[in-house]
């Protein structure tokens, strides 16, 4: 058994058209392939080398990580004189993962890694978070060295990313007891030694994840006075485990308990500037959140998968009036919707990630020669996709991992509730997902503006131009009213010219252009391979019904009666 | 301290979760519904040796295994884990060979690859399990043997120290190098297979592999000759005919029972130590266990 081997859905993702543009940018032309023995030939020995990857790292979830979940789960990590000391089956999973070189992947191969596209890397992410979501937080967090490739100094990058790929664990550090959603109001103070020529790091750091890490990503005021984001940087601090990071305590968590998530204080702590003074929020930080947030969007689809697991499992085995409980209506339809959204937020997901892979790639190329103009055009577009599509996955995929987690349990009935079955670990560790790394609420800020500038309805409309199977013409004939229906409902809204009431129907605007191209991005994933057909039809009549609902709500609706919601 | 170390290794049928499909109806192992495996315990032999590697720089490790062409397939496993390359011993001369001939061609083949200070092996293999090629290879070599290791314990250039798993504790004995060592199932599994030498060594093929392949490996193999993994046949080795394949297997088979489980109904204990106790021997007296 192996998570990648038994889930044919990542395999398909890797034969989409655009692997070819993806693979041939990062590789730039396969230049590496005389200096690297692992580095590939062409386009299909890198499809070989993703794949042969992500199937050690499917054994590994499968034979190691997913069996340690439920130890983790219990035994958590301790505060053992101000340092952490993770649960026996953490360390387990990491020296497994360190020791299969599984760290760094897609860092460049100078620096150790293997300089592997998103793609591979987030469905890494995804089979991590299917066997233990709490640990894919450690693992994943190898995103810090992703940002210090690209905005740190060069003799930063040689001292810290080899470290990365030899599996010393990294945190982000932007969270403090007042500085939570809105981080502008960082205080923790970074001071400049001019004799020393290095920053001294001083205050407190809150709900860090793995917040004793080797190496640390620190978001600190360094302009003394400011009181905006304008006036923080971002530093790089190697934990020298010398006490000038102290971890006070490890927060008791609903789920995700392998996890350790720790309040620190920093006294004196030396570190390196990344990047540029002053950028570090408004330039840095943003950065690494869209890729935190594509990680959480990979997070939530293992997540949502390991619920269908156990759910489906469950419903097969389990015989209630003398048959299996799958064959009563009430529980199979409950299971194809949990499959359909899985495979909604799926295709969302690589989708994203796909956008992500070809901006990147231009943003590497860009580092060492000038772009053409149409290079520099396909990398605007691409990544103004990208920061379109990002807020909707991470926005959906996680309320669907919960609500599939969710479902999993009711499918389980009493014993659901029990700590016998993994169901309820699962939902535990599924309700972080809507929250950190941006709430669902924020996600839709973040969203809005590409409803209000009609980014989503320009891409639903190449959407609605592609070659897809015949038999789905119906559907996409039920796509093009539902687009129309939120056509009508964005123009309703914004004719209002009224701030207030856009974000008052934000969340309603941008889940409908989300169920829209979910459901395209599932019928033409349906038209390469049949194994999605039943996922696209079940997943449109859903949304048709989700967008009806919003756009009866949105027609409905007086401005004025915003007034009757307000509270105290 | 550099060492040379072999491993010997087998690829078998996996028997451990066999389905109704296992056995064919003459009795023999169904080979086609069993996937091909790493045995078990040459998994644990490996990881002890690359424990060595890992520890002392420049030591070599080898695997060494005798099978059909497909076999190579777990030389490149032991490769992908960090192993630095193996030897194929294949040809029909070795063909039905049982576990004396078996010694005998690998023992021929050790000769072969020269200075050998140690030569690890799995206990046995799990379509045997008779746990005879290891001990009948050393005897070959006329070297000292330590049966039953859980741990390498320490090793130096001489001398090699070995805690021991048997039935009833264990034991911590020394040895002299060159020795081989069989490694228990109790012992640290193998570490996993490692990215970066997964896609170093992908194509690594033995000259069989290459020439049963539509792809052209010539340009491939010239710039690469580390890919090239040795593939021997009976006239690469010093030997006698008469001891190989089927002429130097004087173990016949004699009978083969497809023993297939009937009983239906389930037995219900108390838990009871005498109920226990009479459970036991029963499964003892009708070979269940034991």
């Amino acid at each position: 058994m192996n998570y990648y081997n038994n889930n044919p859905a990542l395999k398909f993702q890797l034969s989409h058209p655009l692997m070819q543009k993806i693979v041939t940018l990062k590789e730039q032309n396969f230049s590496e392939k005389d200096a690297y023995d692992h580095a590939p030939r062409d386009f299909e020995d890198a499809i070989d080398n993703y794949e042969r990857v992500l199937e050690i790292i499917g054994e590994i979830c499968h034979d190691i990580i997913a069996p340690n979940a439920e130890s983790i789960d219990q035994e958590g990590p301790q505060v053992i004189n101000n340092r952490v000391q993770y649960a026996r089956g953490t360390q387990e999973n990491h020296e497994a993962l360190t020791q299969a070189g599984l760290y760094g992947i897609s860092l460049p191969r100078k620096y150790g890694g293997l300089n592997f596209p998103i793609i591979p890397y987030v469905m890494a992410g995804e089979m991590v978070s299917r066997a233990d979501a709490g640990f894919a937080n450690i693992w994943g967090l190898q995103d810090c060295a992703e940002t210090i490739n690209e905005f740190a100094d060069e003799d930063i990058k040689a001292e810290f990313l080899p470290r990365v790929c030899q599996g010393e664990t990294c945190s982000m550090d932007l969270t403090e007891p007042d500085a939570g959603s809105d981080l502008q109001a960082v205080r923790l103070k970074a001071t400049y030694d001019e004799r020393e020529d290095i920053w001294y790091l001083n205050g407190v750091k809150r709900f860090i994840t793995n917040g004793d890490a080797h190496i640390k990503l620190v978001l600190a005021r360094s302009e003394e006075g400011s009181t905006d984001g304008r006036g923080l940087s971002y530093f790089v601090a190697d934990n020298n485990f010398d006490h000038t990071i102290k971890v006070r305590r490890i927060e008791n968590k609903l789920g995700i308990k392998g996890s350790p998530t720790c309040e620190l204080v920093f006294t004196n702590t030396p570190a390196k500037l990344v990047g540029t003074r002053r950028l570090g929020l408004i330039k840095y930080v943003m950065s690494l959140m869209n890729g935190a947030r594509l990680g959480v969007g990979g997070q939530s689809v293992g997540v949502s998968q390991a619920a269908y697991d156990e759910a489906l499992a469950y419903a097969k085995d389990r015989k209630q009036f003398g048959k299996a409980i799958i064959e009563f209506p009430a529980v199979y339809e409950m299971l194809s919707l949990i499959k359909a959204k899985l495979d909604a937020s799926r295709a969302l997901l690589y989708e994203t990630s796909r956008f992500v892979d070809v901006y990147k790639a231009y943003e590497a190329i860009e580092a060492t020669r000038k772009l053409t103009p149409e290079e520099r055009t396909d990398y605007k577009e691409y990544q103004k996709l990208a920061d379109a599509f990002t807020p909707v996955l991470k926005m959906f995929s996680s309320e669907y991992a919960n609500q599939n987690a969710y479902d999993s349990i009711q499918i389980h009935g009493g014993s659901g509730f029990m700590k016998d079955y993994a169901c309820e670990r699962i939902y535990r560790d599924a309700r972080i997902l809507t929250i950190y790394e941006g709430t669902s609420q924020l996600q839709t800020v973040a969203a809005i503006r590409h409803v209000t500038t009609g980014n989503y309805l320009k891409q639903i409309r190449y959407y609605e131009a592609q070659p897809i199977n015949p038999e789905f013409h119906s559907l996409r004939k039920k796509l093009i009213t539902m687009t129309n229906l939120f056509e009508t409902a964005t123009n309703r809204v914004l004719d209002a010219q009224n701030p207030e009431y856009t974000d008052f129907q934000a969340r309603r605007l941008v889940e409908m252009a989300g169920h829209i191209i979910m459901t395209y991005l599932l019928i033409i994933d349906a038209s390469r391979d049949d194994m999605f057909r039943k996922s696209a039809e079940i997943y449109q009549k859903f949304a048709e019904v989700e967008v009806r609902k919003h756009a009866t709500f949105i027609k409905n609706f007086e401005i004025d009666q915003i007034d009757k919601y307000k509270i105290g | 301290m550099s060492l040379n170390i072999i491993v010997l290794a087998k690829q078998v049928p996996d028997t451990r979760n066999v389905g109704k499909d296992a056995m064919k109806a003459d009795g023999t192992v169904n080979r086609a519904a069993l996937p091909a495996i790493y045995n078990p315990e040459d998994l644990n032999a490996l990881e002890q040796a690359l424990r060595i590697k890992t520890k002392f720089e420049g030591t070599q490790v080898h695997v060494l295994t005798m099978g059909p062409v497909r076999a190579a397939e777990i030389i490149r496993e032991s490769m992908y884990r960090g192993a630095d390359g193996g030897y194929l011993l294949s040809g029909r001369e070795f063909a039905g060979s049982d576990t004396l001939a078996t010694s005998y061609a690998l023992a021929a083949a050790i000769r072969k690859i020269g200075k050998v200070d140690l030569i690890l092996c799995g206990r046995q293999a799990i379509d045997g399990d008779t746990a005879q090629v290891g001990p009948q290879v050393a005897e070959k070599l006329g070297l000292p043997q330590i049966t039953y290791a859980e741990e390498i314990l320490h090793i130096s250039e001489s001398e090699v120290t070995v805690k021991r798993r048997l039935e009833k504790g264990i034991e911590t004995v020394k040895g002299p190098l060159p020795i081989l060592i069989t490694v228990n199932g109790s012992a640290a599994g193998c570490r996993p297979r490692h990215a970066k030498l997964t896609l170093k060594y992908k194509n690594a093929k033995t000259v069989s592999e290459r020439q049963a392949s539509s792809t052209d490996y010539t340009e491939l193999f010239e710039t690469h000759p580390y890919l090239d993994i040795p593939e021997w046949g009976a006239s690469d080795i010093e030997h006698e005919p008469q001891w190989l394949g089927l002429a130097g297997s004087p173990t016949k088979v004699k009978q083969i029972e497809s023993v297939v489980f009937t009983a239906k109904e389930s037995k219900r204990l108390t838990p009871a130590d005498n109920e226990i106790e009479d459970l036991i021997k029963e499964l003892i007296t009708n070979h269940t266990i034991g």
